[in-house]
């Protein structure tokens, strides 16, 4: 593929943390459209990855370049995420004291997130279709009144997979969603993160492997900072470098 | 589908706002002037007076609540802001002494016998009432604006924001006391005579003081609702209680901190004009450390995050603090402190939490979670 089909390349980023480097001239990419899912064992800069995509933390070096080009790195996180960039937190990251519904009108994209529009602006009957269709997608209609700090744990992912979906992300960063959730609440967002595959590209981290066959069709494996194979499900799992410092180490189903 | 609006509880908190509106404006200045003053219905002056002075203190409750109740930040600085607003009523009402003052100068007493001869060029603008109106309100949002936006930029938070607010009020203190500052020192300004053409020892001043106090709060209640109930009060609870989300939902969260900083240090600053000539006095030691903590406790006691447990709090604590201390004068900081500890362990939602969860038992309906959604909450 050239590089016209990347909605995201990283080239050469280095995170250091004074001298460990949490991402150690990581290259990354990711086309458009496509459902990548990143595996690693524990700290081996998974989060990290996204972490700079998303502009939570700033890379000691290297250009990370989104969509037509345009460097992200020293960009601050408000501005990452009106350029495209959505981003799920591994812990339900969500507004406990609202209403379902009023966490994802906070969420939905618009022309101006300042303090005046926000005080004067009432959500406009698209924007109104456009939360409902969400909360379709992600099953919680029912509970659209609701306190979303009352929602079960695997609610809670939804909703903010919800919230990060009315941003209109080109990009979507996903870090362990199915982290402490049922048999079926994981069917679920495998489902559900393939449906939104078809609309945007996104980059989830996981560790449970079922999942990853799922829902994977290209793996990236990273360790140390760095990526150490990439491919299919099969290809990576029969890489004898990935066995040996992966699944041996972390003991994962095979 | 319909955006969730809890349109019978709206129609319930109006109603409420009318009738609190009429008793307030209406059946209590009636009850000061109507009945005979031997009846026990007759209110006296002097309680219609204090009640005032309690209601001018609501209005810096409801501010702070704006920012610690809904936004999660916690300053301890609110009584700087209020000091502000009262000193600059106090320095307008300080130059309507003119030559009624114990010396006959033209000066503030506190001029002559510090030797100050001419009077300093920042008092100039309060030689107007429109000078210590607007700078009641606009001095303390100014400097909101300026330590605001020095502190919620660099992305101070949490406790660093609570003991930086902390020092500013000690700050505050320490300035206000000098002699040197020109705005009287440890006396403060007081032995005020008039305020536009009204005498301030007549009583129908003080009922309209009383009332124009009564005006404010319900402005200020208005004015705190609409924010609280536009989105961009949700924000404010937002950042609450997931500020990364916030950051990553597109807004910027200093910009809110900032901005709902400064309402609550104009709501100080009102609260504070109203204040002076209702007291006939400001010093130093209403602006500092302790009366900035006491605002924290007024809240809390009433329960923070919901507007009206702000107003609750602050007239409940301070008339409480009426009656106490005319029993126990010396144990009163230790009741004030006591009553602290037990409404934040013990109910951490305030009075007015305590009263709707004792509703809810009451009703035999589950409660509908609207209403639940509606509570606010205990996270800070």
């Amino acid at each position: 593929m050239t590089d016209g089909d990347r909605i995201l390349t990283c080239e050469h980023v280095i995170v250091d943390y004074d001298g460990f480097k949490a991402l150690n001239n990581c290259n990354f990419s990711v086309h458009y459209n496509e459902l990548r899912v990143v595996i690693g064992p524990n700290g081996a800069g998974k989060t990290t990855l996204l972490d700079v995509i998303c502009g939570k933390t700033p890379p000691t070096s290297g250009t990370i370049r989104f969509g037509d080009g345009i460097n992200l790195v020293g960009k601050n996180a408000e501005d990452i995420t009106k350029l495209g960039v959505g981003r799920k937190f591994q812990a339900p990251s969500i507004y406990s004291n609202l209403s379902v519904w009023q966490n994802l009108d906070l969420s939905v994209k618009r022309a101006s997130k300042g303090v005046v529009p926000t005080l004067v602006g009432k959500s406009t009957p698209v924007e109104r279709d456009r939360i409902s269709e969400v909360l379709e997608t992600i099953g919680l209609t029912a509970h659209a009144p609701d306190r979303a700090g009352s929602l079960s744990h695997g609610q809670k992912q939804w909703l903010e997979i919800g919230m990060v979906i009315l941003q209109e992300p080109a990009l979507l960063l996903v870090d362990e969603p199915v982290a402490g959730m049922s048999d079926k609440e994981t069917e679920q967002t495998g489902q559900l993160l393939l449906r939104l595959a078809e609309q945007q590209a996104i980059v989830v981290i996981e560790h449970d492997m079922d999942f990853v066959r799922q829902i994977a069709n290209i793996v990236t494996v990273l360790a140390e900072g760095t990526v150490i194979c990439e491919g299919t499900v099969e290809h990576v799992q029969a890489d004898e470098h990935v066995r040996e410092i992966y699944l041996g180490r972390a003991k994962v189903a095979h | 589908m319909p955006e969730p609006i809890p349109a019978q509880q709206d129609r319930r908190v109006t109603l409420s706002f009318m009738v609190a509106g009429f008793i307030f404006l209406v059946v209590i200045p009636l009850l000061n002037v109507l009945p005979a003053e031997e009846s026990w219905l007759h209110l006296s002056n002097f309680r219609l007076n204090q009640f005032g002075k309690f209601l001018a203190f609501a209005i810096l409750a409801l501010g702070l609540d704006l920012i610690w109740g809904y936004c999660g930040v916690l300053s301890l600085g609110q009584g700087v802001f209020f000091g502000l607003g009262a000193y600059c009523m106090g320095m307008y009402l300080a130059l309507q002494i003119g030559s009624e003052s114990v010396y006959g100068s033209e000066l503030p007493d506190f001029m002559v016998w510090t030797q100050v001869k001419e009077l300093p060029l920042f008092w100039y603008p309060f030689k107007s009432f429109w000078g210590g109106f607007l700078g009641a309100l606009l001095v303390p949002m100014l400097f909101a604006l300026v330590f605001g936006f020095l502190s919620f930029r660099s992305r101070i938070k949490g406790v660093y924001f609570a003991i930086l607010t902390q020092a500013l009020a000690f700050a505050a203190w320490l300035v206000f006391n000098r002699n040197e500052t020109r705005l009287g020192g440890t006396n403060g300004l007081t032995d005020f005579k008039q305020l536009l053409d009204f005498r301030l020892s007549d009583p129908s001043t003080q009922r309209g003081l009383y009332i124009a106090t009564v005006l404010a709060l319900g402005a200020a209640y208005l004015l705190c609702r609409y924010i609280v109930a536009s989105r961009a009060g949700n924000v404010l609870v937002a950042i609450r209680d997931s500020e990364s989300r916030v950051t990553f939902s597109g807004y910027t969260p200093w910009r809110y901190k900032l901005f709902v900083f400064i309402v609550a240090a104009g709501l100080a600053g009102l609260a504070g004009m109203l204040y002076v000539p209702q007291v006939g006095i400001i010093t130093p030691a209403q602006i500092g450390v302790l009366p900035s903590l006491e605002v924290v406790i007024w809240v809390a006691v009433g329960g923070r995050g919901t507007l009206i447990g702000a107003i609750v709090g602050a007239v409940a604590v301070n008339y409480g603090r009426s009656v106490l201390t005319n029993y126990f004068p010396e144990a009163w900081p230790f009741i004030l402190g006591g009553l602290f500890v037990i409404v934040v362990t013990l109910f951490p939602d305030g009075l007015v939490g305590m009263l709707r969860k004792v509703r809810e038992r009451l009703k035999t309906t589950p409660a509908t979670p609207v209403s639940k959604a509606e509570e606010g909450g205990t996270a800070a």
